[in-house]
């Protein structure tokens, strides 16, 4: 890699700042603890009545996003660092488009499902 | 003169980082690729949030059909999390290995992920064939329909980057770790790391979130 990734340009997503091969295998090995352990939570967590119910589906998502973060620095490289702007804004705007369907659509659906009358006010019954 | 000297370093230097390249010229190939690639994994995430947003509408329209902790073992949930994760770490081994061109760890590294991912599929095909063979296929309720879409997608995708995997195995073996393959390689890591992603949404929403209610 060190003779493709030239200085003062971007870095490829994906790709590292220039580490030996132990820094790097150590940059994984941190990764797959911290993911394994975010894991056991989330499966400790959804099992278990020891926390407050109404909670779980709250601490569910905070431990999913959490460990989509770990992934994204550990495996996929993405810093914050001047030379990955690039890839970090293309992130942001997926981000985005993500939030929108995924938040639009369940506020419109479950308004929908609120403010709408019974079927069979509706639908006039068949003679 | 030293105002257009400014102006000059300014754009010679759009991330302040202190390096300033009169002549920059275009990106070398590898980011080129990798971030064409980036922003078609991006593209990928976000058809997922499709599926995801189409499985949270739809997830308590059950027909009289089973809910999701009725039919979701969450045990072999767990193992399928724990070989996806084994196999993004072994990914990443192979790709420093490509890196560093050594060939040993390299096949090694991605023999490893070959077969975690084939436990996955078989894991995922065998859940599926379960509640196909009980009545409870995709066609059975709108909840069904979006459970097997969306982890169906999945393990698509799963499926693809098995045989993106096996291909390039076959390049290094054929062509040694020229500058394509090595680009191609990159590509593959972060595929099959965004699958991992992915995951990570589809075990938390579908199977623990989808479960315990």
């Amino acid at each position: 890699m060190s003779d493709q990734a030239h200085i003062g340009h971007d870095l490829a997503p994906g790709d590292e700042e220039q580490h030996d091969v132990g820094t790097r295998i150590l940059g994984y090995v941190v990764g797959l603890v911290l993911a394994l352990l975010l894991t056991a939570t989330s499966f400790f967590i959804a099992g278990t009545d020891l926390v407050w119910q109404p909670s779980i589906p709250v601490a569910l998502i905070v431990l999913a996003i959490a460990q989509m973060g770990v992934h994204l620095v550990f495996f996929l490289h993405i810093t914050t660092g001047p030379d990955n702007t690039n890839n970090v804004l293309a992130l942001a705007f997926g981000l985005l488009v993500v939030f929108l369907v995924v938040g639009g659509t369940v506020w419109i659906m479950a308004h929908l499902n609120a403010n709408m009358p019974p079927m069979d006010q509706i639908m006039p019954k068949p003679m | 003169m030293s105002m257009t000297a400014a102006v000059g370093d300014a754009h010679a230097d759009p991330h302040h980082i202190g390096l300033v390249v009169e002549h920059p010229g275009p990106a070398p190939k590898r980011i080129v690729t990798a971030y064409g690639f980036w922003v078609f994994l991006l593209s990928d995430i976000v058809m997922f949030s499709c599926f995801f947003a189409a499985y949270a509408v739809l997830v308590s329209q059950t027909a009289g059909g089973p809910k999701g902790s009725e039919i979701f073992e969450q045990r072999n949930v767990a193992i399928e999390t724990v070989c996806l994760l084994l196999s993004s770490f072994t990914c990443g081994m192979a790709s420093i290995a490509a890196d560093v061109r050594n060939r040993f760890w390299f096949y090694l590294g991605m023999a490893v992920t070959c077969v975690l991912g084939l436990i996955f599929l078989a894991i995922e095909f065998r859940e599926f064939a379960d509640l196909v063979a009980r009545g409870y296929g995709p066609s059975r309720s709108a909840f069904l329909t979006a459970f097997f879409s969306l982890v169906g997608c999945h393990g698509l995708h799963v499926s693809a980057g098995v045989l993106w995997l096996l291909t390039m195995m076959a390049q290094v073996f054929a062509k040694g770790f020229r500058a394509d393959v090595l680009r191609r390689m990159m590509c593959f890591a972060l595929f099959w790391h965004a699958l991992d992603i992915i995951w990570v949404g589809v075990f938390s929403v579908v199977y623990l979130l989808g479960g315990g209610s």
